[in-house]
């Protein structure tokens, strides 16, 4: 009985064998009614675009930059997916950004050049996630509140550094992968930097027992005690991998803006929980999908350039942000109800 | 007895829930100014007989007439404005709101429709509190302050804050000291000598004799004696009448001869103030133990305690001979100890998953490299260990939530004969599984025993434990008060055993 058992020979074809069919056919194969009804109002919303914008929305550049909007948000929200599905927040997301991108830019570090600008954004993110991890594992602090005061700490500390100035970037190469030189099959640095993030997050999430136990925490914390799961190190982790992908996304904005300011990452932590929400992530824990969080940030994000384009304020594109979250809840509840 | 119509008459009242009947067409008189007693062991149905009663419930079928008039309790509201009130075990009152606030919840005194008259408010239940031989009990105090027996008082306020002909008082004993049940006994008489009518329910017979008037028997959601006079009908008539099933479950055969291994758990001197006196134990492989004992009687929590999910204030438990860090349910599971719990749904399963990757949780390293999971060899070991136990449907990647509570069940037993276990703790394994299923799952537990664990049962029926267990301790009150075979023992004698606390018998 304590041997391990072999596989059976008889499974159905449906069932995932040793040598599963790649990653993105699992994706687009498997997905569920969730995913493509996500998928139809990307499509949608491309289609409007193209009708009502069709020479300049459909430009080569403006999708590039598009995406490239998207890829700083992106790999914030990917590691907002994870926090959510444990059943915790991270509210500090965009404060830790804007820290994290002025720290990185400080007269000091860019002396160190790429690296120091890329090592220090990754530390300080890292650092962040950290102390958030340790409150709310080993402090017994409730997320929610943790991650309130590192949003107003972080925000603080980052207005100190930089006393309110921006910093400007000297150092060409960081900025040189945000020209057009850069690219790669048209395809923007930040870009595949954030698909990178996504494909990893996915297989982190999809692949591995740090996935698994993410779920297993937010789906039922005291079952996945009572299973021998440490619980609290993994709550540890994940606000630690939260802190990491903001210390990316603050390298992307700053080769994005070619600088760090303290208003960096502004109000970064509702737009990551809507993208997640929208992408069927349960705010509870418990269930979320990566491509469902991606595909919401790219709604939004698509969502933000077609209302650019006709001229229509930010106050509009705001109303049209809060309809969507919750006409995408009030559907997926639909079909929760259902299935 | 009295010429008018009982004050309550319930007649006919069935109440089923998925999977279960709770009650099965149970009658129930209750006279003006009586304390009608309500007793049957777990599962019997009188839970769900006082919710119905108490609006909280919608009866199935049957009829309730209120002093003659035929009623529909539609709400609890609709029950409390009859003058119907209902004590539960679990008090409900709201920590962080003064004793007066709790009292008047939902029906504060009001000026101008919605501005609460605090003095007013106070001063009535200062009144009340009064009437219940307790005005030391500050009625601006924060309820959360107080001890339980305190709660208790001011649940019962509550009750009288109302208009009530009628209350309802669940195990109102079980949290409270020998002086208190005796004020508490002397608060009934007062209610009673006032025309009020008390349902008693509690596990207590010597309560029961007592205070009780008349006494209503259920078992197996049917009322098997309704009005037996509480102070003469005798004790084994009543006991006779809380067993004696309909449904004879059927258990496996025990192995002819008693292991002689050595043990594999052993406890010693184990105990936790408040729930559970010092406890030695010793479950050898092959072998299975059962605790019997009624709610409260510490059995969960002794089970939980070898676990490591609850701290013990003394004592040690030993997997072959070796300690096992305390309060640390990590280092059980290396030991190679397993729980399934009381409450499957809460503490046992990941509801939103498959089967597989509930049967894997406590397992993923097992099935990962450098933390990268082989989902083949997951789903075979998976397929293999619930295929072993027979779990349908036979296909592991079916939500665990579909799954019928045996097979549930089975879902958690294969998680740890996939981690190798050789202790299993089971905490009320047939708790939600329906009775045709309840003999599979006993001739797994004993399939799995033959094969080598140990085991350690935890039940409230005690045809599970005596039909089960080779060996089982009584326990009554957080105290082993009998050990002995499972065949020396019969039904009768471990209910006297916890509910009178002496073999009577």
């Amino acid at each position: 009985m304590t041997q391990p058992v072999s596989p059976p020979r008889d499974s159905t074809g449906k069932v995932p064998q040793a040598g599963d069919p790649p990653a993105w056919r699992a994706v687009l194969f498997r997905a569920d009614v969730r995913t493509w009804s996500l998928l139809g109002v990307l499509a949608a919303l491309v289609l409007i675009g193209g009708i009502t914008k069709p020479d300049e929305f459909l430009d080569t550049r403006n999708l590039q930059l598009v995406l490239t909007q998207a890829s700083v948000i992106g790999v914030v929200t990917v590691g907002m997916t994870f926090v959510i599905i444990s059943g915790g927040i991270d509210l500090s997301v965009g404060a830790i950004v804007a820290l994290a991108s002025v720290w990185a830019t400080t007269v000091a570090t860019q002396e160190y050049g790429f690296g120091g600008i890329l090592f220090t954004a990754v530390l300080v993110g890292l650092g962040c996630g950290l102390v958030n991890g340790v409150l709310i594992a080993y402090g017994g602090m409730v997320p929610f509140i943790a991650t309130l005061a590192m949003l107003a700490s972080a925000r603080g500390l980052a207005l100190q550094i930089t006393d309110g100035r921006t910093q400007i970037v000297t150092v060409d190469g960081v900025l040189d992968l945000g020209e057009r030189d850069a690219y790669v099959l048209g395809i923007p640095p930040l870009v595949l930097v954030f698909a990178a993030v996504t494909v990893i997050g996915w297989l982190v999430l999809n692949r591995t027992t740090f996935g698994r136990r993410t779920v297993a925490v937010g789906g039922n914390a005291e079952a996945a005690r009572l299973a021998g799961i440490d619980v609290r190190r993994q709550r540890l982790y994940l606000y630690l991998l939260s802190g990491l992908c903001c210390g990316i996304a603050a390298f992307l904005l700053i080769v994005l803006s070619g600088s760090g300011q303290n208003t960096n990452g502004n109000l970064y932590e509702l737009d990551a929980i809507a993208a997640a929400i929208i992408g069927g992530t349960l705010l509870t824990g418990g269930r979320g999908t990566i491509v469902g969080s991606v595909l919401g940030v790219l709604i939004f994000t698509t969502i933000t350039n077609i209302f650019a384009l006709n001229n229509l304020q930010s106050d509009v594109q705001q109303i049209a942000k809060g309809a969507i979250i919750v006409a995408a809840v009030l559907v997926q509840r639909r079909t929760a109800s259902t299935t | 007895m009295a010429p008018e119509p009982p004050l309550l008459s319930m007649s006919g009242i069935t109440k089923s829930f998925p999977g279960v009947r709770a009650l099965d067409g149970v009658d129930l008189d209750v006279q003006a100014g009586e304390v009608h007693c309500l007793l049957g062991q777990n599962g019997a149905g009188k839970s769900t007989l006082i919710k119905v009663l108490a609006g909280a419930h919608q009866p199935d079928t049957g009829t309730i007439h209120w002093r003659g008039e035929a009623v529909t309790l539609r709400s609890p509201i609709a029950a409390m404005r009859l003058g119907i009130a209902t004590i539960y075990q679990e008090l409900d009152l709201v920590e962080h709101l003064s004793v007066a606030e709790n009292v008047h919840l939902g029906h504060e005194p009001t000026a101008a429709g919605f501005v609460v008259r605090g003095k007013a408010a106070r001063t009535s239940t200062a009144r009340l509190l009064g009437r219940l031989g307790h005005p030391e009990i500050d009625s601006a105090r924060l309820v959360g302050e107080l001890s339980a027996a305190q709660q208790q008082i001011v649940s019962m306020a509550r009750a009288l804050s109302h208009d009530v002909r009628l209350i309802v008082m669940d195990e109102p004993s079980a949290a409270l000291d020998p002086d208190e049940v005796d004020n508490l006994f002397r608060i009934v008489a007062d209610l009673t000598a006032d025309g009020v009518a008390v349902v008693y329910i509690s596990h207590r017979l010597e309560e029961i004799r007592r205070i009780g008037d008349r006494v209503t028997v259920l078992k197996d959601g049917r009322a098997v004696a309704g009005g037996l006079p509480a102070k003469s009908t005798p004790t084994r008539e009543v006991v006779a009448l809380m067993t004696g099933r309909n449904v004879e479950y059927v258990f496996p055969e025990r192995p002819a001869s008693a292991p002689r291994a050595e043990p594999v758990l052993t406890v010693e001197g184990l105990s936790r103030r408040g729930e559970f006196d010092p406890l030695d134990l010793q479950v050898r492989p092959g072998e299975i133990v059962g605790l019997a004992g009624l709610v409260g009687s510490g059995r969960s929590e002794i089970l939980e305690t070898v676990y490591g999910a609850r701290r013990p204030d003394t004592g040690r438990v030993l997997v072959d001979g070796r300690p096992l860090k305390p309060g640390s349910v990590r280092a059980a599971v290396r030991a190679g100890i397993g729980l399934a719990p009381e409450e499957r749904k809460a503490q046992a399963l990941l509801m939103l998953e498959s089967v597989t990757r509930n049967v894997s949780v406590s397992t993923l390293s097992r099935f990962s490299r450098g933390g990268w999971i082989d989902r083949g060899a997951e789903l075979g070991a998976a397929r293999a260990a619930t295929r072993e136990l027979s779990l349908r449907p036979d296909n592991p990647d079916v939500p665990v939530r579909t799954l019928s509570g045996g097979n549930q069940q089975k879902a958690v037993l294969a998680r740890w004969l996939l981690r190798g276990c050789r202790v299993l703790l089971l905490d009320e394994p047939t708790r939600g599984v329906d009775v045709g299923a309840r003999a599979e799952l006993y001739a797994v537990v004993r399939r799995l025993a033959d094969e080598g664990l140990a085991v350690l049962l935890v039940s409230s029926e005690v045809p599970e434990v005596l039909g089960l267990a080779d060996r089982v301790l009584v326990l009554r009150e957080g105290r082993v008060v009998h050990t002995a075979p499972a065949r020396e023992l019969d039904e009768h004698r471990v209910l006297d055993l916890v509910m009178e606390g002496s073999p009577a018998s």
